[in-house]
C-alpha cells in the first residue's frame, strides 16, 4: 500500500507541477506581452506613418492573434529558442544560456558556502543548546539574516578588494579562459551569497537537530552505549537532514534572485544583469524570456523538493 | 507543506521581543522625528561639502553631493517604514481573506486558492517588482505593489491554517448548529482568533519589505530621487567605495538594525501567540 501511495503522490505532484508550468508561462506572456502594448509603436515612436508600424508588427510577427504568437513562443522555450529582440534583433535564446551558465557558478558557490557555514554551525548550536556558545551562534545567525546579501557584498568588498587589496572588487574571467582569475573573482560574490543564506540555514539546522535529539530512537541508541556524538551522526542527522534539504531547495529560488541583485554589486555577466539591462533597454521581450527562466527554475526546484520530501520521509508519504 | 518548517528561536525568548520592540521603536522615531526636524534639508546639495568626514556640522558627514547624511537616513526611515506598511497592508488585506475562504468555502476553492499561492509564491517580491517596474516604470508604488502582492501567500497560508484549526472548535460548531451565516462565524469567531498569528505574520513580512525595498532601490526599481532612501544611499554609496567606504555604513546599518528589530519582534510575538508553541520547551 506505501508504495502505491508513494506514487499516486508523484502522480498527483507531476500533475500540479505541469499545470503551474502552463499557467506561470500564460501569466508571464500576458504581463509582458499583452500589458505593455504595442512593440511595433514602441520601436518607431510616436511620429510613425501607419503603414510603417503595420509592416514592423509584421516583421515582429506581433500582428498575429494573442493565442498565436503565445504558442509560438512556449513551443520554442524547451529549445531555447526565446525569440528575437524588438529592440536589438539579437535571438534571446543564446544570450540567456551564456548568462544562466555563469548565474549558476554564482548560485551553486553561494549554496556551498551556505552549507560549509550552516552544517557545522547549527549541530554545534542545537548540541550546545542554552549554553553561551550555542546562544552565540544562535545570535549570529539572527543578524546574518538581517544583512541582506548585496550589503553584504559591499562589505565584504570594502575589506578584502579595497582595504586589503587581496581580491578583485569585480568582474568576470569564464573558467576555461584562466581558472585563477576566475577563482578569485568568485571568492567574494559567492561568500556575499553564501553567508547570509548559511545564516538562515543555522537556524533551520539547528532547529532540525535539536528536534531529533529530543526522540526517543536518540535515547536508545544511547542507552545501547553510544556517545551522544555517535549516536547524533549514526541515527540523527540522516532524520534532521528531511527538513534540511526542504529549506535548501527553497533556498536554491532565493539565491537565485540574489544572485540578480548580487550580479548587480560585482559587475557579473549573469542573468540578473541581462534582466536589468533589458529593463533599462525596454527590451521587454528579452525581460519575458530571463523571468521565465528564473520563475521555471523556482518551479523546478520546488518540485524536486516536493518529491524528495515524499519519497524521503515515510510519515508524510500520506500527507497532503 | 505539513511539516513544520519554523525554526526554533527560543534560545531567545523575551529579550527578543524587548530587542526587536526597540530596535523597531527606533526606526518609527526616526521617521516620526524627520517630519519634525532634520539637521539639513535631506535632498539639500551643498557642492562646497562633497565627502565631507563626520564633524559637528555634520554628525554622519555628508554624500558626493554634500547632502547631510543623517538627515537622509532619518527621512529614509520614513521611506521605508511607508513601503512597509503599504506592502504588508496590502498583502494582508488581500492574504487573510482569501486564507479564510479557502478554510470555509468548498474544496475545491480551497484547493484552488492554495494552488494560486503556490504560483504566486514562485514569482519572488524582487523579481516581481522589477517586471512592474518593466512595465509601468520603477517607482514607490510599483515596489509596494509588487511587494504586497508577493507576500500574500504567507498571509492566505497563515489565515487558512488559523481558521481550519478554529472551525474544529466546539464553540464554532456550536454557532454552526445554532444556524448563524458564515461570516458572522468568520468575522465573530475566525478573525479575533487568529489576530495574534497574523500579527507575527506582519511583523516577519515588514522585516522582507525592508529587505526588497532596500535591494529595489539599490537597483534602481524602487524608490526615485531624490526622495532619500536607505537602498539608493547604499548604491550611491557603492560607487565610492575607494574614497569614502564609511558612506556605505550607515545606510547598511540602518537597513540590518531595521530588519533585524522586525524578525525579532515578529519572534517575540510568535512566542505570545503561537498555541502550536505554548508549554514546548
Amino acid at each position: 500500500m506505501g508504495a502505491l501511495t508513494v506514487l499516486l503522490q508523484l502522480v498527483r505532484r507531476t500533475a500540479v507541477f505541469a499545470v503551474s508550468l502552463v499557467v506561470a508561462s500564460v501569466v508571464v506572456f500576458a504581463f509582458m506581452t499583452v500589458l505593455p502594448g504595442d512593440p511595433a509603436r514602441v520601436a518607431l515612436g510616436i511620429n510613425a506613418t501607419e503603414e510603417a508600424v503595420a509592416a514592423t508588427r509584421a516583421a515582429f510577427g506581433t500582428d498575429r492573434p494573442l493565442v498565436v504568437q503565445y504558442l509560438d513562443w512556449v513551443s520554442g522555450l524547451p529549445s531555447g529558442d526565446f525569440g528575437r529582440s524588438y529592440v536589438t534583433e539579437v535571438d534571446i535564446g543564446p544570450q540567456i544560456i551564456d548568462r544562466l551558465l555563469v548565474t549558476t557558478w554564482l548560485v551553486l558557490s553561494g549554496m556551498a558556502v551556505a552549507l560549509l557555514v550552516a552544517l557545522p554551525l547549527g549541530v554545534l548550536a542545537a548540541v550546545r543548546h542554552r549554553r553561551p556558545s550555542g546562544t552565540l551562534i544562535s545570535a549570529f545567525s539572527q543578524v546574518g539574516v538581517a544583512v541582506p546579501s548585496f550589503l553584504a557584498g559591499i562589505l565584504l568588498v570594502t575589506v578584502f578588494a579595497v582595504r586589503l587589496g587581496w581580491l578583485p572588487s569585480g568582474g568576470w574571467t569564464p573558467p576555461a579562459q584562466d581558472p585563477v582569475a576566475f577563482l578569485s573573482m568568485l571568492v567574494l560574490p559567492a561568500l556575499a551569497l553564501g553567508l547570509v543564506q548559511g545564516a538562515v540555514l543555522t537556524r533551520y539546522v539547528r532547529s532540525a537537530v535539536l528536534d531529533v535529539l529530543r526522540e526517543d530512537y536518540l535515547r536508545t541508541a544511547r542507552s545501547k552505549g553510544l556517545t551522544p556524538g555517535r549516536a547524533l551522526v549514526r541515527h540523527g542527522l540522516r532524520n534532521a537532514a528531511v527538513p534540511v534539504v526542504t529549506v535548501l531547495g527553497l533556498q536554491l529560488s532565493t539565491l537565485l534572485i540574489g544572485a540578480v541583485v548580487v550580479e548587480r554589486v560585482f559587475v557579473i555577466p549573469g542573468l540578473g544583469s541581462l534582466l536589468l539591462d533589458g529593463v533599462a533597454n525596454r527590451d521587454l521581450l528579452l525581460v519575458q524570456g530571463v523571468v521565465i527562466v528564473l520563475v521555471l527554475a523556482v518551479l523546478v526546484v520546488n518540485f524536486l523538493v516536493d518529491v524528495a520530501y515524499t519519497v524521503l520521509d515515510p510519515r508524510l508519504r500520506r500527507a497532503a | 507543506m505539513t511539516a513544520q518548517l519554523t525554526p526554533s528561536t527560543r534560545a531567545w525568548g523575551p529579550p527578543a521581543l524587548v530587542v526587536g520592540a526597540v530596535l523597531v521603536g527606533l526606526v518609527v522615531a526616526a521617521a516620526l522625528l524627520s517630519f519634525v526636524w532634520t539637521p539639513y534639508d535631506a535632498v539639500q546639495i551643498d557642492p562646497a561639502a562633497r565627502i565631507a568626514p563626520p564633524s559637528s556640522a555634520h554628525w554622519l558627514g555628508t554624500d558626493r553631493f554634500g547632502r547631510d547624511v543623517l538627515s537622509q537616513l532619518l527621512v529614509g526611515a520614513r521611506t521605508t517604514l511607508f513601503v512597509g506598511v503599504i506592502a504588508v497592508g496590502l498583502a494582508g488585506v488581500i492574504g487573510t481573506p482569501l486564507g479564510i475562504l479557502a478554510a470555509m468555502g468548498p474544496r475545491w476553492l480551497g484547493e484552488l486558492l492554495m494552488r494560486t499561492s503556490d504560483l504566486v509564491l514562485a514569482f519572488p517580491a524582487l523579481l516581481l517588482a522589477i517586471m512592474f517596474g518593466a512595465v509601468y516604470g520603477p517607482s514607490t508604488l510599483t515596489a509596494m505593489v509588487a511587494i504586497g502582492i508577493a507576500t500574500a501567500p504567507s498571509f492566505a497560508r497563515l489565515a487558512r491554517s488559523g481558521a481550519l484549526q478554529v472551525l474544529a472548535t466546539e464553540y464554532v460548531l456550536a454557532a454552526r448548529a445554532a444556524g448563524r451565516p458564515r461570516t458572522a462565524i468568520a468575522v465573530r469567531h475566525v478573525l479575533p482568533n487568529i489576530a495574534g498569528l497574523l500579527l507575527v505574520q506582519a511583523s516577519v513580512s515588514f522585516a522582507i519589505a525592508v529587505l526588497a525595498e532596500a535591494a529595489l532601490s539599490f537597483l534602481g526599481f524602487g524608490t526615485r530621487p531624490p526622495t532619500p532612501s536607505w537602498g539608493r544611499m547604499l548604491q550611491e554609496a557603492q560607487q565610492l567605495l575607494y574614497t569614502a567606504p564609511e558612506l556605505s555604513l550607515w545606510p547598511g546599518l540602518a537597513i540590518a538594525l531595521a530588519v533585524l528589530g522586525f524578525n525579532l519582534l515578529g519572534d517575540g510575538l510568535r512566542d505570545r501567540f503561537d498555541p502550536r508553541l505554548a508549554g514546548r520547551r
